[in-house]
């Protein structure tokens, strides 16, 4: 047996993990191409829900907490609480449609063998353009509020978002590839889902926390160092801080510290479910 | 024994299945409480070798559940083998099922995109053979209708153009060439034996003993799992018409 007899043969479904999806590009965009298509068919108003849910749910919390519950004591509320939600609606739907990926693809992964991770990678693909069209509506809301954007909060904006990414996808490959084996995941993660927007400043400010649970207590470092409650304020940063002069001194301090630590972990995420989805994507065929 | 004009190359594959008997929580306790067990274990496929040569088409033979397409999903790379290794050489398309990954409710040019892409096309490939895709599949002005609205025919029929047109080294068939009338099914078996006078590998799984000996010139007879007959076809379909 010499070598050149060996070379070119290859062991197929053994993916490149994220390289491989980079190296199909084209699919991956006929993929998200092809979820927006499905999800909106036969829809008249089509992309146009996008603003809809948003702008339903932010009527709710503005009338229900910002008026009856008088949170708008907090300058530009408005503001503060839609860039919140921006973040965690989009989470939502990365992570809610990124743990069925693999599931709802069965027929796909039982028959033809292509780089699973494709399918929680365009997940967070279409939560991301779904994203764009509140991105438009918040920076309007800015400007109306009398927005000075400086370097730094862009700067913030965009590391928000990115940080965004980073953990839906980390938590995307990890929770598609455990939900093959565990459909119970997915119910977990719409009850976890619920509860996001309250365990982050969205509907409220950050100092009401610190008062309750101490600012020096490890509950209160916890509750700042999660990555989502980092991606809200790095949002507000960028858009509510600019948005009238006396904000900014609210913004909780540290948060460039905060921004490093939840990158870390984010990061991290990404490595551990790239390998876990690797690992376990072997038995998906079997399973679904 | 492997060979640079090895295409395909089984080692000592093996696959088995758990049957689980329970899928939930309250079943599992009762079965456990009654000391059944809750896990059977099957084997699909008891450790096999096998080596295609480049350009060689084979019929993979046997009963229901004789583990042809264990080892066509184990080629395609769509499941892992417990022990063993599978590897091939070149590009390969699987033709586990014609239409897998086709969308109802995008119309028939989107599907042809998308499928193009998923078996492994780039994009400019797809838009160099898109006129011929369409024209093997002759469904005429329904190309830019969805796909729900087809006949189960015209469905098979662009699915099948899209799969025999991505022009693989190795060409994985399983059970899809009932598909459409006879003039169609024809044409499929024109163009798969045109691909096979290429050089293509060819690896076919079917009942249809007839059609075997028309494509194949060897044939392989797996039985529980394990190769009984490898020979040429003629042999491979005696064994499998004698009555036992």
């Amino acid at each position: 047996m010499t070598a050149a007899a060996e070379a070119g043969l290859v062991v197929q479904g053994t993916g490149g993990g994220l390289r491989e999806v980079l190296g199909r590009r084209h699919l991956l965009s006929m993929l998200v191409h092809k979820e927006l298509r499905v999800r909106y068919r036969a829809s008249v108003l089509g992309l146009g829900w996008t603003y809809v849910k948003p702008a339903v749910q932010f009527a709710v919390y503005f009338v229900a907490l910002g008026l009856v519950l008088r949170q708008n004591a907090l300058g530009d509320y408005a503001v503060y609480l839609f860039g919140g939600l921006v973040v965690v609606t989009s989470l939502s739907e990365a992570l809610a449609n990124g743990t069925r990926s693999v599931v709802a693809n069965g027929e796909l992964v039982r028959k033809i063998f292509l780089p699973r991770e494709l399918f929680p990678v365009s997940s967070v693909c279409v939560a991301a353009v779904h994203l764009v069209p509140q991105l438009v509506v918040l920076l309007v809301g800015c400007v109306l509020a009398g927005w000075l954007p400086d370097a730094a909060g862009l700067l913030a904006l965009v590391a928000g978002l990115a940080l965004i990414g980073v953990l839906a996808l980390g938590l995307g490959l990890l929770l598609s590839a455990v939900n093959v084996l565990y459909r119970d995941v997915e119910n977990v993660v719409d009850l976890v889902l619920m509860v996001l927007v309250w365990t982050s400043p969205v509907l409220y400010p950050w100092q009401l926390v610190a008062d309750l649970l101490g600012p020096d207590s490890w509950l209160f470092t916890l509750y700042q160092l999660n990555p989502v409650t980092v991606a809200v304020e790095l949002v507000h940063r960028g858009t509510w801080a600019t948005a009238s002069p006396e904000n900014l001194a609210q913004m909780p301090p540290d948060l460039a510290v905060h921004t490093v630590v939840a990158f870390v972990v984010s990061g991290a995420l990404v490595l551990v479910g790239q390998r876990m989805f690797r690992r376990m994507s072997g038995r998906f065929a079997q399973e679904l | 024994m492997v060979d640079e004009n090895t295409a395909v190359s089984v080692e000592n594959a093996s696959k088995h299945f758990r049957l689980r008997h329970t899928h939930s929580l309250k079943e599992s306790l009762a079965w456990t409480a009654q000391r059944r067990a809750r896990f059977e274990d099957f084997v699909a496929l008891a450790p096999l070798d096998l080596e295609i040569p480049r350009g060689e088409s084979v019929a993979l033979l046997g009963r229901n559940g004789s583990g042809k397409s264990t080892l066509l999903k184990l080629i395609a790379g769509v499941m892992t083998p417990d022990t063993g290794r599978v590897r091939v050489r070149g590009r390969l398309a699987g033709l586990l099922e014609v239409g897998a990954g086709f969308h109802p409710d995008l119309t028939g040019r989107e599907n042809v995109h998308l499928n193009a892409s998923i078996l492994g096309m780039r994009p400019e490939q797809v838009e160099a053979r898109f006129d011929d895709i369409v024209g093997f599949a002759d469904i005429g002005p329904f190309l830019d209708t969805q796909v729900r609205f087809y006949s189960s025919g015209m469905f098979l029929r662009l699915a099948f153009a899209v799969a025999v047109h991505t022009d693989p080294d190795v060409f994985l068939v399983d059970e899809i060439l009932a598909v459409g009338d006879e003039a169609f099914r024809d044409k499929c078996l024109l163009r798969i034996e045109e691909l096979s006078a290429q050089g293509r590998t060819l690896v076919v799984v079917s009942h249809d003993l007839d059609l075997m000996e028309r494509l194949c010139l060897r044939g392989v007879v797996l039985d529980k799992g394990r190769v009984v007959v490898d020979g040429p076809v003629e042999r491979a379909v005696r064994h499998l018409r004698v009555p036992r």
